[in-house]
């Protein structure tokens, strides 16, 4: 059982009260972008073991969206941040560097 | 106007603790920016009431407000006050971007009262509801069992409970099922 802090509403929620919302900070790439790029932002994800970030919606309770790290192996839960966050706060990745030096998820270290 | 009906016309269920719909009553969403100076002042001017913190809910002489998410407040008050109260928020709040609607008739309220009231909604509800945890001024979003509810105690240890009218029947069914008499579990009082 996940159990997260909803960023806006101060509610730690369990994992039924939320709703998980695939992958976080993905870029949009649409009308005007290449077949690669749009075939990317449209179909490719990331699955690791290990360290990743999610969007999760607060879906029974405040309805807002945020942003989750975890490590899907452990389930431990590294933070949570607001939706309108374009990449993971400082203090996340210190916390995750603490646990898996030298991490790295797409473009963050 | 035809007459408004509520959603089960006021059913009650008598178990180790009491499950009652509580009939009519007057809710108003509101949608804004809530640190605005206006809706502060619209709420002090019709309601009488401060806007509330984080997960709180507040009493005002015209009704109660509580907080539902960092945008969104639900104002609750008598049910024949609710449509005139809409208009008087709406022309106090003047030109501030925001959302007023009457939706009285789209919710039901339930009450559960008595000893057991709090393993009632504990059963349901995944929510730390112990005396320590779960005090009255808060308002919570939840689940019960299989639907969006939210959920606050009065002072005197009723909770009273609002979910969409469309589920009234299934909430109370649970709430019922929930107070059954040999469900106890005698941790919470
Ligand atoms: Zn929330």
């Amino acid at each position: 059982m996940l159990i997260l802090e909803c960023p806006y509403c101060g509610v730690t929620a369990e994992e039924t009260e939320l709703h998980a919302e695939g992958e976080a900070h993905l870029k949009r790439f649409g009308p005007g972008s290449d077949d690669a790029a749009f075939e990317g932002y449209l179909f490719m994800r990331e699955n690791p073991k290990g360290v990743h970030f999610e969007r999760w919606r607060h879906s029974n309770g405040c309805g807002k969206f945020f942003h989750a790290a975890r490590c899907t192996m452990t389930l431990q839960v590294f933070g949570t941040y607001p939706a309108q966050t374009l990449e993971p706060p400082q203090d996340i990745r210190d916390r995750i560097s603490a646990v898996y030096p030298g991490w790295r998820w797409r473009d963050f270290a | 106007m035809s007459e408004a009906v509520s959603a089960l016309q006021g059913a009650v269920s008598e178990g180790f603790a009491r499950v009652k719909e509580t009939g009519l009553r007057g809710m108003i969403t509101l949608r804004c920016d809530l640190a605005s100076g206006a809706l502060a002042k619209a709420l002090k001017a019709v309601l009488g009431a401060k806007v509330p913190g984080q997960r709180r809910i507040v009493d005002g002489a015209g009704g109660r407000v509580a907080w539902m998410s960092p945008d969104e407040l639900l104002i609750l008050c008598a049910h024949d006050r609710a449509q005139a109260m809409v208009g008087e928020l709406a022309a106090a709040l003047g030109r501030e971007h925001a959302l007023v609607v009457n939706v009285s008739d789209a919710r039901a309220v339930f009450a559960v009262s008595g000893t057991g009231a709090r393993e009632v909604l504990a059963k349901l509800a995944p929510v730390d509801l112990s005396d320590e945890a779960f005090q009255p001024g808060e308002i919570r979003r939840t689940r019960l069992a299989q639907v969006p509810a939210a959920f606050w105690i009065n002072q005197d240890g009723r909770f009273e409970i609002v979910c969409f009218r469309s589920v009234a029947q299934y909430v109370f069914d649970i709430l019922k099922v929930s107070a059954e008499p040999g469900g106890e579990i005698g941790v919470l009082t």
